[in-house]
């Protein structure tokens, strides 16, 4: 047989790929419960982290367990339409800071209780930053309006500029010091260069010098994904 | 040609004389990446000796069927696939690591000591030496990263696997880690100190 013919070629690498193919389809499959296990306990371990939770390695889904002890589904206008049942950590975050129309986004809340007995609530985000995806969880006190803590993580931001978001010394800038509603007016905090203020009264934090994009990235992420939660925080204001 | 190699020197050439790293500087890119902490380092060598060595065996066996026009493209999809049933693999099995690793694992793809044996050792060698030579050249490599990483760890970070070795007391008195070592530029001259020490042992290897 020549097997320098066109048709050899042909066959030989069609039939390569289907063998790969159909070898790489099989595995995805046999490791996939356990890989969505993985990927679900990172996301618990993340959310805690929002509220500075501490626990034993390997304990994550206990500790999740024990400390978030609800979980809410609101609307733009405040009102609850699920709690409890894992309903907000079903939500695709991702879809629902994609959706325009602020009135269709279901919007999920962690209601964490600490040891000490007080409540936050973790408010999840998505966006953009220079390379890829960014995203966090930022922790708000029961007043609805301090923040308690945060957390950001990304896919693939500079190491040393951007990535610098995933570091405590970003991080820990959202803390009691910060209020969302000033004044009985909202604003999410803002993220700006590192000496400058905003042009409104929102409280804010430092940029990243050098990761410019993924700073602003990090305040329109927050901007568009917290700002849906107005009516829920102004509720819990009330209470 | 495929008769007259030595089995003994196709596995241990790599580990120094011919090492992949230090004398052929290949795979230089990875061992930048991976080196800051000693566990990713071993979890990226294991994965370069599985990938590699079965890489070499499945070419060694097609080697006489592949159609000569398209073989790279044939060595690319052998190693494509078994890069992704690592990273799955990893992803199911150690999903902190295979965070860690992240991209680096898909860039053995690219890894150019890979390529290198597939095309000058396994295109023209039976299965069995082939197999020695991948586990050779993956274990050559191995040990640059894990030196690298034993040294960037144990003085940026004063941890080795995670563990505290450096005791409280060199802290309270006043010793301090060095932060660069975790920077990137610290892994070239870890690699380049260990490239000094062979050479000064294989004068063979120098150049006159």
């Amino acid at each position: 047989m020549n097997k320098q013919s066109n048709v050899y070629t042909l066959i030989y690498i069609i039939v390569l790929v289907v063998v790969v193919g159909a070898a790489l389809a099989l595995i995805s499959n046999a490791l996939k419960s356990r890989q969505i296990e993985n990927a679900n306990a990172d996301k618990m371990s993340q959310i805690m982290a929002a509220a500075h939770i501490d626990y034993a390695k390997g304990d994550v889904i206990k500790a999740f367990d024990q400390y978030i002890t609800d979980q809410l589904v609101v609307s733009a206008t405040g009102d609850i339409e699920a709690q409890g049942n894992d309903c907000a950590f079903n939500i695709n975050v991702e879809a629902m800071s994609k959706t325009a129309n602020i009135q269709e986004r279901q919007l999920p809340v962690y209601v964490c209780t600490l040891a000490n007995g007080s409540v936050k609530y973790i408010l999840p985000c998505y966006g953009a930053g220079l390379w890829g995806p960014i995203w966090g969880y930022i922790a708000v006190d029961s007043d609805g309006s301090t923040i308690y803590g945060a957390y950001f993580a990304h896919e693939g931001e500079t190491p040393g500029l951007g990535a610098e978001i995933e570091k405590p010394a970003f991080q820990d800038q959202f803390n009691s010091s910060l209020h969302m509603f000033k004044n009985g007016s909202f604003y999410p905090i803002e993220v700006v260069k590192a000496g400058q203020k905003p042009l409104d009264d929102a409280d804010y934090v430092d940029g990243i010098s050098g990761g410019t994009i993924t700073s602003k990235g990090v305040g329109a992420m927050i901007n568009n994904c917290i700002a849906p939660y107005q009516a829920f925080l102004e509720s819990l204001s009330k209470k | 040609m495929a008769e007259k190699v030595n089995l003994k020197e196709v596995f241990f050439n790599p580990f120094s004389k011919n090492n992949p790293v230090v004398v052929q500087v290949l795979g230089i890119c990875s061992v930048l990446a991976v080196t800051a902490k000693l566990e990713p380092a071993i979890v990226m060598g294991l994965s370069v000796i599985a990938v590699l060595a079965f890489s070499n065996v499945i070419i060694s066996l097609l080697r006489n069927t592949i159609p000569t026009n398209i073989r790279i493209i044939v060595q690319l999809v052998v190693v494509a696939g078994l890069v992704v049933i690592v990273s799955q693999v990893l992803k199911a099995y150690a999903y902190d690591v295979s965070k860690q690793l992240s991209v680096f694992i898909g860039l053995i793809i690219t890894n150019c000591i890979l390529m290198g044996r597939l095309e000058a050792f396994a295109m023209g060698n039976k299965p069995w030496p082939s197999f020695l030579d991948g586990v050779g050249n993956g274990i050559g490599y191995s040990i640059i990263l894990v030196i690298t990483g034993f040294f960037r760890e144990l003085l940026g970070s004063g941890t080795l696997l995670g563990y505290q070795v450096v005791p409280d007391w060199c802290y309270e008195h006043g010793y301090v880690n060095n932060g660069l070592m975790i920077l990137p530029p610290m892994a070239l001259i870890v690699v380049a100190c260990i490239i000094w020490v062979q050479r000064a042992n294989n004068p063979d290897l120098q150049e006159k």
